[in-house]
């Protein structure tokens, strides 16, 4: 099997309004150091292959027609192979 | 003319359905997503509301669903496609309008009356308001922030298909955008809410003027193709 953590973010030029919102809080809350802060989201899935090479291009297609919206949000993948339990 | 309201799973479609079969009198349906065929229809209506519950983002899965593929084929034979709300970011998901709804600056859903600047007049949509009229239509949305890039906001703004535009920004819309339209100019997309604003008791009937003005246009095509 393959695990496929998919990680969908905002683009860096299009505003992130609850990234904006939680640095403001955090700054709030004394965390000084706090820069800028962008919030995504993770969406991990279950492949039933152990072809890890075609499960990326698999992968990358299912985040071209579905999972991302490439207007405004990039993604990145990572696989990891996993024994089958 | 014949007008159809697409339901999907979480749409509000009946308030489109009610709201303009009072204000044109014209026969009109609920079609599911699951229909093929829209051939019978001059107009199609995606209504606003939470289709599949707004998952993964608004209007990814509608654009989906099987009626969408009849859809773009009424779009491109040039029927009228109106996408209000909801319908308006199914139809950026789906590509037929350019750019893309975010979440609203203030994290908030806004519902509210709206100041809406008329930009252009000269649609199939909006014959019967005057160019730069101010009229009132409510919002009510979270995801109602356009983005698009530069790039394409020049050849919204060059091909006046931008149509309609706040007068207080409430979500934080690139150039204030409210609604756009296709270069064709027969598919809008609008975040504001006509079908509530088409009675007296709702505070507005500016919303009326809107789909009196696509039957307007339809009795136009209909008249020219009737004499030739």
């Amino acid at each position: 099997m393959v695990k496929a953590n998919v990680y969908v973010t905002t683009k860096k030029d299009v505003v992130d309004p609850q990234g904006k919102a939680t640095e403001g809080a955090l700054q709030q809350l004394g965390f000084a150091e706090v820069g800028k802060v962008r919030i995504g989201k993770l969406i991990e899935m279950e492949l039933q292959t152990d072809d890890v090479e075609q499960a990326e291009s698999r992968v990358r297609e299912m985040c071209e027609k579905l999972l991302v919206n490439t207007v405004v949000e990039d993604y990145r993948i990572e696989l990891t192979k996993e024994a089958r339990s | 003319m014949n007008i159809a309201v697409i339901g999907f799973p979480g749409s509000n479609e009946w308030d489109s359905y009610h709201a303009v079969k009072d204000a044109l009198d014209q026969p009109i349906e609920i079609v599911p997503h699951t229909a093929a065929d829209l051939s019978a229809f001059d107009v199609i209506i995606i209504p606003g509301g939470f289709s599949y519950g707004d998952y993964l983002r608004s209007g990814a899965i509608a654009r989906l669903a099987p009626v969408m593929g009849a859809i773009k084929e009424a779009a491109t034979q040039g029927k009228i496609v109106l996408g209000i709300g909801n319908g308006f970011q199914i139809l950026t998901e789906a590509g037929l309008l350019p750019g893309v709804l975010q979440a609203n600056e203030s994290l908030k859903f806004k519902c509210h009356p709206a100041s809406i600047e008329v930009v252009n007049n000269e649609t199939a949509f909006t014959s019967q308001f005057a160019q730069g009229e101010t009229i009132n239509l409510p919002i009510a949305h979270e995801t109602g922030n356009y983005y698009c890039d530069e790039k394409t906001l020049r050849e919204l703004e060059r091909g006046g298909r931008v149509i309609f535009r706040y007068r207080d920004n409430p979500n934080g819309s690139v150039a204030h955008i409210a609604g756009i339209c296709n270069e064709e100019g027969n598919v809008l997309g609008m975040m504001p809410r006509p079908e509530r604003a088409v009675y007296d008791w709702l505070g507005s009937t500016d919303g009326k003027r809107l789909f009196g003005s696509i039957l307007d246009d339809w009795r136009v095509q209909h008249g020219r193709k009737a004499t030739v």
